[in-house]
């Protein structure tokens, strides 16, 4: 199962480092990473594999957000598939 | 693979332009449910409505973690209750809306739809005791909606419903006139009623559906209101284009709602209803979609146009979308749940006669308007009558939900609270029509319904 995870909100540094060793204990694998920024936001986008997480797929929705919310950034992790029906035919 | 610019698309019209699953409606059919003593009967409609929707509330809340979309409510709608409680032996079926009512609150939907009855050719015993007591049932229960179908394009209009559902909708007023008459909220009077309607308060789990089903009402005003500002002074086919993209993409996501709460739960998926439905929320109405299309404010002339316009267009792009399209499927313009709706009616842009127009075109009809509470019953039931005369000839669904305000006039404000919002109370033509409504009996089917 892939999840999409997106991080939007002031640069600072750290972000990724942050969000990539909390994926790594969860055993979350990163496929793909895109970042932009643009006037001092930054704005990135992460594929990942989700497939056997520590811990459910809920709980690393929420965990992550509480990261966000320590960094100052918004944290989003999404299954895969609304993106995909709503932009694949 | 999905790109950075899709994902931001998909994640600013939740943001930003409030796209939200309107309602997941779990339909259950109550017909084993049958018995004539009433505690038995109230027994087995409790353990089976508890049974089947026990996880429906926690599924939706996982979806919308798991999708990050917001799925505003978790519904339940069950069969007719005149036809499930046809055979008890009682006079009243007000303990039976309170059975739905505990049994609603225990799963923790925020509304039941069914105590319904469907009359459009004539009356049963039980179609009459139902009839009779929505308005104690209505006063006494928080969360069951009501729904009572007089006519249909295949067999006519039943005027002796239309005049008794014209007195039910004063008791209700009354009965609730200590919440603004609010009972009548939950009240809607249709014609060609349609059997998978999972938007409230006129949903019911018609007698040819399964025994459980999942239907998934969409929602989106806001997503296109923001897509039209960027057509803004181009032709009518870019203004049709976008709307269908737009209904295209909100539509997946119903659809992709809709599967995996079917698949989750087990139970069978029904249809996906297409419909915009506004909320009080600034950005989530259909009156700003108006704006957006080049009115100064709803009800201007070219308002019925742009309507049908937007109601096509929903459509057309929204079928392609989804396996099963089904339910209402249009565009709601309810009064007092859309914030441009009611300022175009404090701006006097918008009247009752209006919006009756308006209705020839959209997929309901006069619903959420707040009325003087001294609106006689015959009057009531001409309101009635004409609506069910729109959807008999035009073979659509339409519906009456009015809201005699009991103490109020017009200018007053009606304050229902919640998803169901406040309206300016509106005025009605004063006009008597007492002596139409008490000839009785009924309006024949139209000439287009003999198609055999």
């Amino acid at each position: 199962m892939k999840g999409i995870i997106t991080v939007l909100g002031k640069d600072k540094v750290g972000i990724i480092a942050r969000v990539c060793t909390y994926l790594a204990g969860q055993n979350v694998n990163i496929l793909d990473i895109t970042q932009t920024i643009v006037q001092g936001y930054f704005n990135m986008m992460m594929i990942v594999d989700i497939s056997a997480p520590a811990k459910s797929f809920e709980e690393v929705v929420e965990e992550l957000q509480q990261i966000g919310v320590e960094l100052g950034v918004e944290i989003k992790l999404q299954h895969e598939d609304i993106f995909n029906t709503m932009h694949r035919i | 693979m999905i790109t950075l610019g899709e994902v931001q698309e998909t994640n600013k019209m939740i943001r930003e332009m409030n796209l939200d699953v309107r309602t997941i409606t779990m339909g259950i059919s109550l017909m084993d449910c049958a018995h004539s003593d009433l505690t038995v009967f109230n027994r087995n409609i409790y353990d089976k409505i508890t049974r089947l929707g026990e996880n429906l509330v926690k599924t939706g809340e996982d979806l919308e973690r798991q999708f990050g979309i917001p799925i505003v409510n978790k519904r339940v709608s069950v069969t007719p209750i005149s036809i499930a409680a046809g055979g008890l032996k009682t006079d009243s079926y007000v303990s039976v809306a309170e059975t739905l009512d505990k049994a609603a609150k225990e799963i923790g939907v925020n509304f039941l739809g069914g105590f319904s009855a469907l009359v459009h050719k004539g009356f049963t015993e039980s179609d009459l005791k139902l009839i009779r007591s929505i308005p104690e049932a209505l006063a006494v229960t928080e969360r069951v909606c009501s729904s009572v179908n007089i006519g249909t394009s295949r067999s006519g209009i039943n005027m002796d419903a239309v005049k008794l559902m014209g007195s039910i909708v004063k008791r209700t007023a009354e009965l609730t006139s200590d919440r603004d008459s609010a009972g009548c909220s939950k009240l809607v009077i249709f014609c060609n009623a349609v059997e998978d309607n999972p938007f409230m308060a006129g949903a019911f789990h018609g007698v040819g559906e399964p025994e459980c089903v999942i239907n998934v009402g969409v929602s989106g005003p806001g997503v296109v209101k923001r897509a039209l500002e960027e057509v803004k002074h181009k032709d009518f086919e870019s203004l049709c284009e976008t709307i269908k993209r737009t209904a295209f993409k909100v539509t997946r996501v119903g659809q992709l709602v809709a599967q995996e709460t079917s698949k989750r739960l087990g139970v069978p998926f029904g249809i996906v209803d297409l419909s915009l439905a506004p909320t009080p929320e600034i950005g989530d109405s259909i009156a700003e979609i108006f704006q957006a299309m080049g009115l100064e404010e709803a009800g201007a002339p070219g308002t019925t146009a742009a309507l049908a316009i937007l109601n096509d267009n929903v459509k057309k792009g929204g079928v392609m979308a989804s396996s099963n399209v089904g339910g209402l499927s249009g565009a709601f313009i309810p009064v007092s749940e859309d914030h441009g709706m009611i300022e175009a009616v404090q701006k006097g842009a918008l009247t009752l006669e209006k919006l009756e127009a308006m209705t020839c075109v959209c997929s309901v009809g006069l619903d959420m308007i707040a009325i003087p509470g001294d609106t006689s019953e015959a009057t009531v039931s001409g309101i009635i009558a004409d609506e069910a005369a729109i959807g008999m000839i035009n073979n659509k669904t339409t519906a009456v939900r009015i809201i005699p305000v009991i103490g109020k006039g017009v200018g007053d404000i009606a304050e229902f609270g919640g998803l169901l919002g406040y309206a300016p109370v509106m005025p009605v033509n004063g006009f008597s029509c007492a002596s139409f409504i008490d000839r009785g009996g009924r309006i024949p089917a139209p000439i287009h319904s003999f198609k055999n």
